[in-house]
């Protein structure tokens, strides 16, 4: 069957099965490959795409259930310069395999666009649903911390 | 540009990060290759049992379904995986199959290959696919293996493969003139590396050239492709591996699975390329499961406090087969056991024992995360006994910078010999007590604070790296003067390419930006070894130094051609060559690239080393375990990166606090595995472990390599189960609650805390 949302900012549709799931849609069918799946069982977070703004576990979505929604994957966060958010990352090594990375820059970015003041709890409170096997989330959480900066000033990444 | 040569040391931003931050990256699950099928594996739910038939003709009925392959279609001979590390003869009957043949002996044991048009339809088809198997009874642990009523191998006649010893000195003399003796026994739990990529292969096969490209490989490339190679009867240079971003390997990642030629095997029949991706309840039961050791030990010490042996037994149980890699954990808990301390003997035997669980090998620290969970806790069980203070008991024994190179016990078969290379153990250990404020909160010890009791825990470790015996690098002039570094060593989530970009950039005295580096692959260099036992930096940056070396020489070489001089009269400063007046450029030096390529030999370990503190409250009523402070020092000889360095360290503690509180892959007596996702497999999440430093030293240099560099990573995860261990029994001193079973779930620990209250 045929699904049509907005990937992206950009149109876009896909003949999928019923039980494809979103993460599959957008890797699969639309070769969008930064959403990375690592469990399908809606657990670690890897998966997390934004649709309408809020954070969502893309394994664990339809893509029928995307129709006329907006999603964001991080390459729709990701231009020729680093975003504040990716620069933090980097910064403060919050990434070593990076497989989990795109999955905590989406959810750190609804949180914080949400949320530009969330402190050091919080932050943790939330990233608390995505799995990190390499880094020990200190420097993630730093990341962010350092990012909130650039939310709180203009709303937007 | 006059370059200063000092990017070895800096905190260096990772190149690689650029592409992983903008979802940039490509993993194997990222690769797709044109007119590509998918496969997918039929796994034994039985743990152990005759295989009477398997019917799949109703499976290669459904539309898409294109072959199904089992190990009676392999012809007569189903290859089985050699093992890479501490091969003996007498161990190749514990050699696993690619494909379970006559008998299953695994939850998870691959059993068939469906190759169909998608990965649904394939999956589809293992439920049309009947397997009769007659059930054995299961040997799910230790007793059963040891009383063996059943066999795993019913030819070798034992469930125990092999008994390992480690020796040093005179254990029995030793013993027989101590003053005080003590036993006890630890137990540490299975569970292992469990890193957030799946695993995953593309294989494309191409009949008319005979070559066979595989992507997907990690750790150790080339090895794998001899094995490959041998398996499939492929001339090794027709076979291609080639490495692509790689998410997180902690030991298990890399080495040669099943899969590894299942999929490419899959590729040659189908004669179109083949994907395969495990799903996260696949690669609890198929990747290597870790650790899962028992141990009855015993040490002998003087009056005055000297460590005079440590003798006893430790069962490994490894599964249903010997991994590739599946000794080394064994033997390190045996030879590690002393750790950094003299003991004057040492007489300890290893045995493995075959189960029918997912088998076994190595994550990060392997066999010294056991090894000191039990020699760390027992010091402290000793200062109690002999109401020695602790702290002044580890000083006592521990190796002296004087008494450097210090010999590690020897392990027999397969005989190694090794030894401490250098350090100043009683320094870094002064160092993380004097960080950590120890003597100001040692009065917290068995304090009830806010209904939490207060405890506080210590550990010394050793952290071999460096493992040879060699690694390749090729260097490459471009002819527009930016450099190609081509390495044997693989990535696998430790910032390889930063770091040798760093070592490179200095070497060669070019800006960073001008240095590619392409590594894993088994094109790039002739040969290579790979990324485990701590070594890519070492290895491969010491082989980085080497090539520089001899391309230096080649540039002075070609420029002197051109300004009709001597060699030796040719001067290099950056990127220019210049001989009496007259100046070049790299990038005009040369019409073709400029090659070299060096190889660095090593035959000894470097020896990392460190102490770790913490600090804990411990909730009587529930046993759960709050970790108020954590302090690792360790001295790594010299950093290439601190940033990097320090992520390591920070993260290699944090996976040992979920091996010391959390994780547990659970079998129930028939050996069924009942941690199948994360919802059952608690990994430590951001909100668990706040509060870690880590502190790194370039105290002693590395003596045996021209960095000057030990391997360092896995060193974060060695002591920390025994550090933490302690800080529990330190709060529980008054009930002599004395934690030496793994994982100090909230359960566990509530429940010694109400034996010891009655
Ligand atoms: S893949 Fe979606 S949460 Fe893990
Ligand atoms: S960086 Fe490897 S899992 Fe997070």
């Amino acid at each position: 069957m045929q699904v049509a949302f907005e990937l992206n900012g950009d149109p876009v549709n896909a003949d999928v099965e019923p039980r494809t799931t979103l993460a599959d849609c957008i890797r699969d069918r639309l070769g969008r490959t930064g959403t990375h799946v690592g469990c399908e069982h809606g657990v670690c977070g890897a998966c997390t795409v934004l649709v309408n703004g809020e954070a969502v576990r893309s394994c664990l979505m339809l893509a029928v259930q995307a129709q006329d929604e907006k999603v964001v994957t991080i390459e729709g966060l990701s231009g020729d310069q680093l975003s504040p958010l990716q620069a933090a990352f980097r910064k403060h090594h919050a990434l070593q395999c990076g497989f989990c990375t795109p999955g905590f820059i989406t959810t750190a970015h609804a949180l914080l666009t949400n949320e530009p003041d969330a402190d050091q709890e919080r932050i943790r409170e939330v990233l608390s649903g995505n799995l990190c096997r390499c880094t020990g989330y200190i420097p993630i959480v730093e990341a962010i911390l350092d990012a909130r900066s650039h939310y709180a000033r203009d709303g937007e990444k | 540009m006059k370059v200063s040569n000092s990017y070895v040391g800096r905190p260096m931003e990772r190149v690689e990060d650029l592409r992983m931050v903008r979802g940039r990256g490509t993993y194997v699950a990222d690769v797709n290759r044109p007119d590509q099928l998918y496969a997918v594996i039929l796994r034994s739910s039985v743990a152990h049992g005759t295989i009477r038939s398997i019917d799949f003709t109703r499976a290669l009925e459904l539309p898409g379904v294109r072959h199904v392959l089992t190990a009676g279609g392999l012809g007569d001979f189903v290859p089985r995986i050699p093992v890479r590390l501490q091969s003996l003869p007498e161990l190749e009957p514990f050699h696993q199959p690619v494909l379970a043949d006559r008998k299953v002996r695994y939850v998870g044991e691959p059993v068939a290959v469906v190759i169909a048009d998608t990965a649904a339809i394939a999956e589809d088809a293992l439920e049309h696919i009947v397997l009769d198997i007659e059930t054995l009874p299961a040997v799910a642990g230790r007793e059963q293996a040891e009383t063996e009523p059943s066999l795993l191998f019913e030819g070798h006649g034992s469930n125990t493969a092999i008994t390992w010893r480690a020796c040093l000195g005179d254990a029995d003399a030793a013993f027989k003139s101590a003053d005080y003796v003590r036993r006890e026994r630890f137990k540490v739990q299975r569970h292992t590396a469990m890193f957030m990529e799946p695993r995953g292969f593309v294989a494309e096969w191409n009949a008319v050239a005979g070559e066979m490209t595989v992507w997907g490989t990690a750790k150790t490339a080339f090895y794998n492709r001899r094995v490959l190679a041998a398996a499939l009867g492929l001339d090794e240079h027709a076979v291609k591996l080639v490495e692509v971003d790689v998410g997180g390997g902690f030991g298990s990642r890399g080495e040669f699975y099943p899969e590894d030629y299942l999929i490419p095997a899959a590729a040659m029949i189908a004669r179109r390329p083949v994907k395969w991706t495990e799903d996260r309840r696949e690669h609890m039961m198929s990747a290597n499961h870790s650790r899962d050791i028992e141990c009855d030990v015993e040490i002998a010490v003087s009056r005055d406090g000297r460590f005079l042996g440590l003798r006893g037994q430790i069962w490994a149980d490894i599964g249903a087969y010997l991994r590739t890699n599946g000794s080394v954990g064994p033997r390190n808990v045996a030879q590690c056991m002393s750790g950094p301390y003299c003991f004057e003997s040492v007489d300890l035997r290893s045995s493995m024992l075959v189960t029918n669980k997912t088998p076994t090998g190595s994550y990060r620290g392997p066999g010294r995360f056991e090894a000191d969970f039990a020699r760390e806790r027992l010091i402290d069980i000793v200062a109690r006994d002999l109401e020695m203070d602790r702290l002044e008991l580890r000083r006592r024994n521990l190796v002296a910078d004087s008494q450097m190179p210090y010999p590690l016990p020897t392990v027999t078969p397969f005989e190694s010999t090794n030894e401490l290379d250098s350090g100043d153990y009683h320094a870094v250990f002064d160092r993380c007590l004097a960080e950590f404020k120890w003597e100001d909160r040692s009065k917290l010890r068995g304090r009830l604070i806010d209904g939490y009791y207060h405890g506080l825990g210590i550990g010394s470790f050793i952290e071999g790296g460096a493992a040879g015996p060699k690694e390749d690098a090729r260097l490459v002039l471009e002819t527009d003067g930016s450099l190609s570094v081509y390495l044997g060593s693989s990535a696998i989530g430790q910032g390889l390419e930063t770091i040798m970009s760093q070592i490179a950039a200095d070497a060669m005295e070019v800006p960073f930006e001008r240095i590619t580096i392409n590594h894993g692959s088994t094109d790039h260099v002739k040969d290579g070894y790979g990324s485990y036992h701590s070594r890519s930096t070492v290895m491969g940056g010491s082989s980085i130094l080497l090539a520089a070396e001899k391309l230096k020489e080649l540039i002075r070489e070609t420029a002197a051609k051109r300004f009709n001089c001597s060699p030796a009269d040719v001067s290099i400063d950056g990127e220019k060559v210049s001989h009496a007046g007259n100046h070049l450029t790299f990038s005009n030096l040369s019409d073709i690239p400029l090659e070299v390529e060096a190889s660095f030999f090593n035959s000894k370990h470097t020896w990392a080393y460190g102490t770790q503190a913490a600090y804990v409250a411990v909730d009587p009523g529930t046993g759960h375990v709050k970790v108020i402070d954590y302090l690792s020092v360790e001295d790594v000889g010299r950093m290439i990166n601190p940033l990097t360095l320090h992520g390591q360290a920070i993260g290699s503690i944090v996976q040992g606090l979920g091996g010391t509180f959390l994780e547990h892959l659970v079998y129930d007596s028939e050996g069924q595995l009942l941690t199948g996702s994360f919802a059952d497999y608690l990994l430590p999440t951001a909100s668990d472990f706040p509060n870690i430093r880590s502190i790194t030293l370039e105290l002693k240099r590395c003596p045996n390599n021209p960095l000057g560099a030990k391997g360092a990573g896995e060193g974060g995860i060695i002591p920390v189960a025994g550090v933490i261990g302690n800080a529990v029994a330190d709060a529980l001193f008054h009930l002599n609650v004395q934690p030496n079973e793994l994982p100090l779930s909230p359960p566990r620990l509530w429940q010694l805390i109400e034996e010891a209250r009655q």
